[in-house]
């Protein structure tokens, strides 16, 4: 066996494991260590009953800016928008994607064509390079930003990239840029628990609790 | 460092009350080593920690849309005026003292340890560009409550000695004397009998049994005591049995401000006592926004119980009243645009009533163009009224207000907050404005239909 065939091997076989293993405990972890902290009971008057279904409206309400913040936020939350919607295509629509997840959780759907896939994951490129460019020149982006935001964007960015040239099989064998592809897929999930992009997860708590204590004062969430 | 006492005088001559004008500085309480300040601030911080708010320091992408909606980064362009940003001392202390990874933090030193520097660099931040007002709340995405880390920060900072010194020093003033301005309880009974001499009203105080405990905002009391007058008006025509007590009267918490939760629970028990003692089955806030957030939404939680009694911001109980048919107005002539108090508002919760007396007021209501919970602060919340170094900056964001409410064409502005109201008169003097925000409170006694006596 060569040497490229022991990295994809490498890449679907232990590093896949060790990656799936990072996701799953470092989200339990830090999950866990914010919610075991003190929860005390708020003991003032609720004006509405039943408010955690304020808090579940709100996971849904703010995936959209209010009409009364649009005119300052709207074009770069649309670019926002194009970014992780073609993602989710690219990660949910191709077939060996699909056939990866079926392999570990028993769930599949009917994949995208090829040619929708390319182009979503061209596009999920571009408004990446350009939600760069704005962190990067942007005063307040300047301002806020860190390692995490960087480090975050570029693991993102290379799966998307080294899966596009493995299927062009641009630069390399087929075999080496999967590998690469898949390896740096790998590299994103061990990332993702403990780094910016645990908003995957932590949007619905953070929405859910925010909600539910406006909802409980009878404000607007 | 600052010491106590009256060497604050009061200014009483201006738009706004407020202590005197102090030496431009920086504010530091209290002599204490470096080390122990830093400990003091942390431990401030981290005391009431609790899952929420370690979810929000956890939720931020730094996607930056907080600062697009926060009057000061609006009005400067100053990226350090982003909300979230104002936090972040407090957020590197989290990550590296409290948060899941901590210890990964401390081990690499991943995020270094802040210092006493850092937080004197902040407290203009923390206290002077932020008005608590929470309209970053209402934009984020990640639905991060960054007013109430604010909140948290300023427990911190005012455990270490480091808050604004006329913050502070209205804070002293409040615990040594009952009220921050001054509004002593001698000073209250003073003012109650003159009023009532003058406008030939019964101003309860000192009953021994009420159902309602009336609170007042010593803003009120030094500087728009007509409003205790119409109070005493609109209960009457309600045959409302109230009271005031001088044991327990003053509904600002300016410790709530200033980050001094001993001070903020020593105002409210106050209170809380005071209803227990006259039997009262309400307790009404006056026309001061955070007294409803100190009281309505934080007050039970500081007594420990659920309170024995209900809690109403005044606009509340009149919109109440307007429902049960004990109070007949007469029409407004007028067209009025409505000033949101945010801590009543948006984080209070109570956006309907005040509009539902307007309406009985029959005003031709014109809202602002962004209103109710997703108003602009006028920009004297939070403790920032008090704070002088922040005049310049508060008389920037309290053009958008302005330019609120001349775009509405409204020959009115009515607002139900004193200390809002106060900040419109003082940036009404420095902008030589034609407009004067109303209290709605006086403008319902204005419209009584005739009493028959």
């Amino acid at each position: 066996m060569s040497t490229e065939t022991d990295l994809l091997d490498f890449a679907r076989g232990p590093a896949l494991e060790a990656a799936l293993i990072i996701l799953v405990f470092g989200m339990f972890w830090r999950l866990v260590g914010v919610l075991v902290l003190r929860r005390p009971r708020d003991l003032s008057e609720p004006r509405v009953r039943h408010a955690w279904l304020g808090g579940i409206r709100t996971i849904f309400t703010r995936m959209w800016p209010r009409r009364e913040f649009r005119p300052r936020i709207l074009h770069w939350e649309a670019v926002s928008y194009v970014f992780h919607f073609s993602l989710a295509l690219v990660i949910l629509g191709l077939l060996p994607h699909i056939l990866l997840i079926r392999d570990i959780t028993g769930l599949s759907w009917p994949g995208l064509p090829t040619g929708v896939i390319t182009f979503a994951a061209g596009v999920a490129l571009i408004s990446l390079l350009a939600l760069l460019a704005h962190r990067a020149t942007h005063p307040v982006l300047r301002q806020i930003s860190n390692f995490d935001d960087y480090f975050s964007w570029l693991l993102v960015f290379t799966p998307l990239l080294t899966g596009l040239m493995a299927y062009y099989h641009l630069g390399g064998r087929y075999e080496d840029l999967l590998a690469v592809h898949m390896l740096s897929a790998e590299l994103l999930l061990a990332w993702l628990p403990f780094s910016k992009l645990a908003h995957t997860v932590l949007f619905l708590f953070s929405r859910g609790v925010t909600g539910t204590i406006y909802s409980r004062r009878g404000a607007q969430t | 460092m600052t010491s106590t006492d009256t060497q604050f005088p009061l200014e009483l001559n201006q738009p706004r009350l407020s202590i005197q004008k102090p030496e431009p500085r920086y504010d530091k309480q209290g002599e204490m080593a470096d080390t122990e300040r830093l400990d003091r601030a942390m431990r401030g911080f981290v005391k009431d920690f609790g899952a929420t708010a370690a979810l929000y320091m956890e939720s931020c992408v730094h996607c930056g849309q907080c600062a697009e909606v926060c009057q000061y980064y609006v009005q400067t362009g100053d990226p350090r005026y982003t909300p979230i940003w104002k936090l972040e001392p407090f957020k590197q202390a989290y990550k590296r003292e409290v948060g899941p990874f901590a210890p990964f933090f401390r081990l690499f030193n991943l995020k270094r340890r802040v210092t006493v520097q850092e937080l004197e660099d902040w407290q203009d931040l923390i206290y002077d560009s932020c008005t608590q007002c929470g309209r970053c709340t209402m934009v984020c995405p990640m639905g991060i409550d960054i007013a109430s880390l604010v909140g948290l920060a300023r427990h911190g900072m005012a455990a270490a000695g480091l808050v604004p010194h006329e913050l502070w020093a209205t804070v002293e003033r409040a615990k040594r004397e009952g009220s921050p301005l001054g509004a002593t309880p001698a000073v209250l009974k003073d003012r109650i009998a003159w009023l009532e001499d003058e406008h030939g009203v019964e101003i309860p105080l000192d009953l021994e049994r009420a159902d309602v405990l009336m609170t007042i905002s010593s803003i009120e009391v030094m500087k728009y005591p007509q409003s205790i007058v119409a109070l005493a008006r609109i209960m009457k025509r309600m045959g409302a049995s109230w009271t005031f007590r001088s044991e327990g009267y003053e509904a600002t918490n300016f410790s709530m401000f200033a980050g001094d939760q001993q001070g903020q629970r020593e105002a409210s028990l106050k209170l809380i006592e005071a209803a227990i003692a006259v039997g009262a089955r309400t307790l009404i806030l006056p026309e001061c926004g955070h007294a409803y957030q100190a009281l309505r939404w934080q007050g039970a939680n500081l007594y420990g119980k659920p309170l024995p009694f209900r809690v109403l911001q005044i606009a509340e109980y009149l919109a109440e009243g307007i429902r049960q048919g004990k109070l007949q107005l007469q029409p407004v002539q007028n067209s009025a645009t409505f000033h949101d108090p945010c801590q009543i508002v948006r984080r209070g919760g109570a956006t309907e009533a005040p509009r539902e007396v307007l309406h009985a007021l029959g005003v031709d209501l014109r809202e602002m163009d962004a209103h109710g919970a997703y108003n602009w602060c006028c920009g004297g919340g939070g403790g920032v009224v008090t704070i002088h170094r922040a005049d310049p900056l508060r008389y920037k964001t309290y053009q958008i207000k302005m330019q609120q409410v001349e775009d509405t064409g409204a020959e009115m502005l009515v607002s139900t907050c004193s200390n809002c109201r106060q900040t419109f008169d003082d940036g009404q003097a420095h902008f030589h404005w034609d407009k004067t925000a109303q209290s709605l409170l006086e403008l319902v006694a204005d419209h009584l239909v005739t009493e028959q006596e």
